[in-house]
């Protein structure tokens, strides 16, 4: 670091690691950044908090070179500097971990971390260095190990050696415990205030309020594309936070009264699935019930069998077995979506643009898209389209979305909108049974408010609710019970108000009260 | 640096949809000019003996419809298929098994037909039509064999079936060996619509098809659901659609109506079967299906100029002594323009180099 000793040596003061001067970048469409200034120190855990599409990614996108601002200046440890690609930001010491890993399958840790290295050396040397990194950080980590073999947690430890092999002075996180486990995310935090103890300074992007009070010195909020405030996480609160973050007040739901459960909706006995493809969960005798006026809450990190969990309730996997899947008593394992919507079952997906909804039609097509088996919206085989204009009206109306009207195409909507629209067109159906895959994934707080008071607000009139999230907080304030989904197994349910989000995060990470099943691989 | 940019639209512009059939005309006519003018012709001569001169009389505007009549066809059916990703490329051959079959009933009841001949031959044509597309269907469906390659691959299959019975059972046992069947009595041919013409039934069943096909896909629940599954496919398997079904029904419809356009090309104008049956119908109605943007009334207007270039072509190799290629070519060009103007659909062209940004006071309007 060269460059940076001279400029310390130039400059009375320490210069800032990193400064940004009227950064502006512009989509077409929409202004994305909107001179942003930002000011990083060295040393510091520095948040940037924004609701989705307030300009986060693309302002780390321009520090890591991906993005090239259209004005604006950048200031590396004092000096005016371009950054033109990620290589170059590396070389200047930047190091980015993104969210969604780019690691193979198939070789090892070592092996994936020499390719992401421009100059990784021989192997044994490079896999003694990834083990006293990993071993002074706390990052414990077997080089030789295959990385098909890792957890989720294990395989964003893999990428956060690989910046620090680097030895970077600036450490970009990127929403990075949207996939750890409770206990997972505070062992990631010990390591990240031991790497800024040492100077270096990391840039933490996150939604999850609670986690950047404990974590980060400063915080910058972003909203629209433009600073609109920086602050002292740890004197706020997240509710003061959330508030700067959107901008107005936040309100909140109304919390479930416990134990006013009615008789079972939807019943699931001995589930088990076996898939051709090699990198599905298959489930393992999940068992569970939901019952009328209640809201189960099934905890669980991805990729731990949700998907498969959610195929096989809405009918788009087809059992073997029919009374593994019962709506109100009626075995419906063989029965494909069509039949369960008409028996009274609603659904969300968690994949909204492309599963939910279809990003070219427009939102009266798509209300069309489920609303067709439980709405008067098909006659004799002739869509009513004045019906399913004013349904979807309708469902805009009662769940607020901001959009042009019912001809607007579903992906001019943005992310909450779109999923208040899709909870809404299943809610309007009036299900007796709704079962819903991450319902505020990338939502900001202010839809994702809305959406959690109209799910209780259809349990309370007497619906059967599901839900599927990897988002603990929400669970804790939607739901009466939780389970846990971990390999593909389901734990016991237990009451939320007798639980805690620890003893959660120890189900999810796979610790389950009851023996060890026999059968495991 | 560069001249000529592309720049990525918010959204994509609704007038270019409309718009590029319009500019890939036009750089074909652009195009054929300097071909034309390169070869030595005179080339306002030549355009006007290709586009100009064969429509100039009612008998050749009625020409345009006989050709126009098969394409449309063909492309309504073949435009339904591929707004459900349903690639069916064997129209060809379904429109040869409709001569075949419709056809064969006209030669089988030779000389004791009556009013019901021709209704018969017209169901004949499209159920050997909708059979030939079966075998894809089937394909498809229980061994996910790739529709465009089967379908494909059933077209030679079905000329061949074709040369055979031309050569053999179907052969006019008074045409002194030539592969040709005995000409269609008066209950076996098309009536004609308009005197004076050859314009014939054939053409009131592609009219019906462009206002059904339009009905299907605008109003009714299944073209919804075939709209569904040609975007996006998860959500069709979310909504609950049976694709398994639509790839059923689009491969038998459009085979179906291709089998009706080879019926009507045999008991319209030809009269007879004889082994060439189709100068390409099958395979010029996918580039009409495209070039009308999937949507029936933009298909009966690519049908009539695809047609013009069918009959442009002949006019051009009579009156100035073109090769025969020359219709292949305009055809070539025009899709090849209309493929290359789809992109300013979702961008749009820029000329000079990257604008600088503009500084920015206050909150940007856009």
């Amino acid at each position: 670091m060269d460059s940076a000793t001279l400029s310390t040596t130039r400059a009375s003061t320490p210069p800032h690691r990193l400064e940004l001067r009227g950064i502006t970048k512009r989509f077409p469409g929409c202004l994305a950044n909107d001179s942003v200034d930002l000011v990083l120190k060295p040393g510091e855990i520095h948040a940037l908090l924004g609701e989705n599409g307030a300009g986060k990614s693309t302002l780390v996108k321009i520090i890591y070179g991906v993005l090239h601002a259209d004005a604006g200046t950048l200031l590396w440890q004092g000096q005016e500097t371009m950054i033109p690609d990620p290589a170059g930001a590396r070389r200047l010491g930047i190091g980015m971990v993104f969210q969604h890993f780019s690691l193979f399958d198939t070789l090892t840790v070592a092996e994936n971390i020499s390719l992401g290295l421009d100059n990784p050396g021989p192997m044994d040397a490079l896999s003694q260095r990834i083990a006293e990194v990993s071993e002074r950080y706390g990052l414990s980590l077997d080089p030789r190990r295959h990385v098909h073999h890792l957890s989720v947690g294990e395989r964003q430890r893999v990428e956060i050696v690989r910046c620090l092999l680097q030895d970077p002075r600036l450490l970009i996180m990127d929403e990075p415990t949207s996939v750890l486990t409770p206990q997972e995310a505070t062992r990631l935090f010990e390591t990240l205030r031991v790497l800024a103890a040492e100077g270096c300074t990391i840039l933490y992007i996150s939604h999850k309020l609670e986690e950047i009070r404990a974590l980060c010195d400063t915080a910058t909020v972003l909203r629209g594309g433009r600073v609109v405030g920086s602050c002292d996480p740890r004197k706020e609160t997240a509710r003061s936070l959330a508030e700067m973050m959107i901008g107005t007040e936040l309100s909140t739901p109304e919390r479930l009264p416990h134990g006013v459960a009615g008789a079972p909706k939807l019943q699931v006995r001995h589930l088990s699935t076996t898939s051709d493809n090699p990198f599905a969960t298959n489930l393992k005798d999940v068992s569970f019930e939901v019952r009328a006026g209640e809201i189960l809450g099934i905890a669980g990190v991805a990729g731990n069998g949700q998907a498969e969990l959610m195929a096989a309730l809405s009918g788009e996997e087809l059992l073997p077995e029919p009374a593994a899947v019962t709506i109100e008593g009626r075995p419906v394992g063989h029965l494909g979506p069509r039949e369960r919507r008409e028996l009274g079952l609603a659904f969300v997906p968690e994949e909204r643009l492309g599963r939910g909804a279809v990003p070219e039609l427009s939102l009266s097509e798509n209300a069309l898209l489920s609303g067709y088996a439980r709405e008067p919206l098909v006659r004799s085989g002739l869509v009513h389209f004045g019906r399913a204009r004013s349904y979807a009206e309708r469902i805009i109306g009662a769940f607020n979305v901001v959009t042009h009207g019912h001809r607007a195409e579903a992906r001019s909507l943005s992310g909450g909108n779109l999923q208040k629209f899709i909870i809404g067109r299943e809610i309007l159906q009036r299900p007796r049974l709704l079962v819903v895959g991450q319902p505020t994934w990338g939502v900001d707080a202010g839809a994702a408010a809305a959406i959690h008071r109209a799910l209780i607000a259809l349990a309370q009139d007497g619906a059967a609710v599901l839900v599927i999230s990897q988002d603990l907080d929400e669970l804790f304030v939607l739901s009466n019970r939780i389970a846990v989904l971990f390999h593909g197994r389901l734990s016991d349910s237990r009451p939320t108000h007798q639980t805690s989000v620890e003893e959660i995060g120890l189900l999810m990470g796979g610790l389950f009260n009851h023996p060890p099943d026999e059968d495991e691989e | 640096m560069t001249l000529l940019r592309l720049e990525p639209r918010g959204e994509a512009s609704r007038a270019m949809v409309y718009l590029t059939p319009l500019i890939a005309v036009a750089l074909t006519l652009v195009s054929g000019f300097l071909l034309f003018w390169a070869m030595g012709f005179d080339p306002v001569k030549a355009l006007h003996a290709f586009f100009i001169a064969p429509v100039s009389s009612v008998r050749g505007v009625g020409e345009l419809a006989v050709k126009a009549t098969p394409l449309v066809l063909c492309a309504i059916g073949l435009a339904i298929g591929f707004r459900a990703n349903v690639w069916n490329i064997g129209a060809e051959g379904q429109l040869t098994l409709g001569a075949i079959v419709g056809g064969g009933i006209a030669l089988a009841f030779y000389g004791e037909g009556g009013w019901w001949l021709l209704p018969l031959m017209i169901v004949g044509g499209m159920v050997g039509g909708a059979l030939w597309a079966a075998i894809p269907a089937f394909l498809r469906i229980r061994f996910n064999a790739s529709e465009i390659l089967t379908s494909l691959m059933l077209n030679y299959v079905a000329v061949h079936l074709l040369n055979y019975l031309m050569h053999g059972p179907y052969r006019d046992p008074e045409g002194f060996a030539f592969p040709e069947s005995r000409l269609f009595e008066a209950d076996a041919v098309m009536p004609l619509l308009v005197a004076g013409t050859r314009v014939h039934l054939g053409s009131l069943f592609a009219l019906l098809a462009v206002a059904g096909g339009w009905f299907l896909m605008a109003r009714t629940f299944i073209g919804f659901q075939i709209k569904v599954i040609g975007l996006t496919p998860t959500a069709a398997g979310y909504a609950g659609f049976n694709q398994k079904k639509i790839i059923w029904l689009t491969l038998l419809l459009s085979g179906a109506l291709a089998g009706l356009a080879g019926l009507g090309e045999v008991a319209g104008p030809i009269g007879q079967l004889n082994p060439t049956i189709s100068p390409g119908y099958g395979y010029t109605a996918i580039i009409v299906a495209f070039l009308g943007r999937l949507h029936p009334v933009g298909i009966l207007l690519a049908g009539f100029l695809m047609a013009l270039s069918f009959i442009g072509g002949e006019a051009a190799q009579i009156a100035l002594g073109l090769p025969k290629a020359i219709t292949g070519v305009f055809q070539g060009m025009l899709l090849f323009f209309l493929l290359a103007t789809d992109v300013l659909i979702r961008y749009r062209l820029r000329f000079g180099a990257k604008t600088a940004p503009k500084p920015i006071a206050g909150r940007a309007a856009a």
